[in-house]
């Protein structure tokens, strides 16, 4: 991104181009909209984690989630590698999360203390964020519609009534969306798997 | 990722739902938590009468912080009292 790009996501408050690096040496400074984006770009990561990897119930999810983001807060000075943000939360969420479930083993058979299939879903979730890494570089209105229609699981109809577009009109933008987002990841670099075991 | 074939493209966006909006804004007021409960811990650390009031009732402490008395609120300040 050129500079004159950066001062311009800056003076509109977003740090949405930022990369994880830049970001959180931002929350370090202390900047609240950096923090506000920080647990915007890695809620849906850490809730994913909690609830299809570990299968949490929404109230044990709720608690890891806030435990997850608290503990990032505290321990933001002492990161080794900024840009590696990623991995260290989704160690720190599963940790959390098996603890959470280590708890309540008195109910649970051992094997959901690390259920079976959690790397394997762990593994789609790293793949996951990295087709949103995708998304975000397409227009605005391809973002909209395919996470309204698949993150969001929104109708047609809903799509439709909330960005005043013909019904009929749905399926065939979100075709031309998924293409444009078939390019992007064609001409992305592998990112590295994270090794979070 | 290898394969970039649409199908798989529409699992992967669907794999990562948007958490409650709930838990992301209570996530966000984390910084202004930290900071309401350190102004308390500061104040009560030079006013005794003042730290038996807020170890009496943390909870009434945090409202007039203006700090929203969550559980995780209350937790924090009651382990930063005990330092």
């Amino acid at each position: 991104m050129s500079e004159m790009d950066t001062d311009a996501v800056e003076a509109m408050g977003l740090h949405v181009h930022l990369t994880d690096g830049q970001l959180v040496a931002r929350c370090r400074a202390g900047e609240p909209e950096a923090w506000n984006e920080l647990v915007e770009r890695f809620s849906r990561y850490v809730y994913a984690i909690c609830v299809q990897a570990f299968k949490l119930s929404e109230h044990d999810a709720e608690d890891v989630f806030q435990e997850v983001f608290t503990r990032a807060y505290e321990h933001i000075d002492k990161l080794r590698d900024d840009e590696a943000i990623r991995p260290w939360l989704a160690q720190l969420t599963r940790r959390l999360c098996i603890d959470r479930l280590r708890a309540g083993s008195h109910e649970q058979p051992e094997d959901l203390l690390d259920p079976i299939g959690a790397d394997e879903t762990l593994a789609r979730l790293d793949d996951a964020i990295a087709v949103h890494e995708a998304l975000a570089i397409l227009p605005d209105n391809c973002q909209d519609i395919l996470d309204r229609f698949f993150a969001r699981d929104e109708s047609y109809r809903m799509i439709g009534e909330a960005l005043d577009l013909p019904s009929g009109t749905i399926a065939s933008r979100i075709s031309r969306c998924l293409a444009k987002l078939r390019l992007e990841m064609e001409e992305k670099p592998p990112a590295p798997r994270p090794d979070i075991g | 990722m290898t394969a970039f074939d649409e199908e798989r493209l529409g699992d992967l966006l669907s794999a990562l739902p948007p958490a409650p909006e709930s838990w992301v804004r209570a996530a966000q007021e984390i910084p202004r938590t930290h900071s309401g409960v350190d102004e308390i811990v500061e104040r009560a650390e030079a006013d005794e009468e003042y730290r038996r009031y807020v170890v009496a009732d943390p909870e009434a402490a945090l409202a007039e912080a203006d700090v929203v008395a969550h559980v995780d609120a209350v937790e924090l300040l009651r382990r930063k009292l005990d330092k």
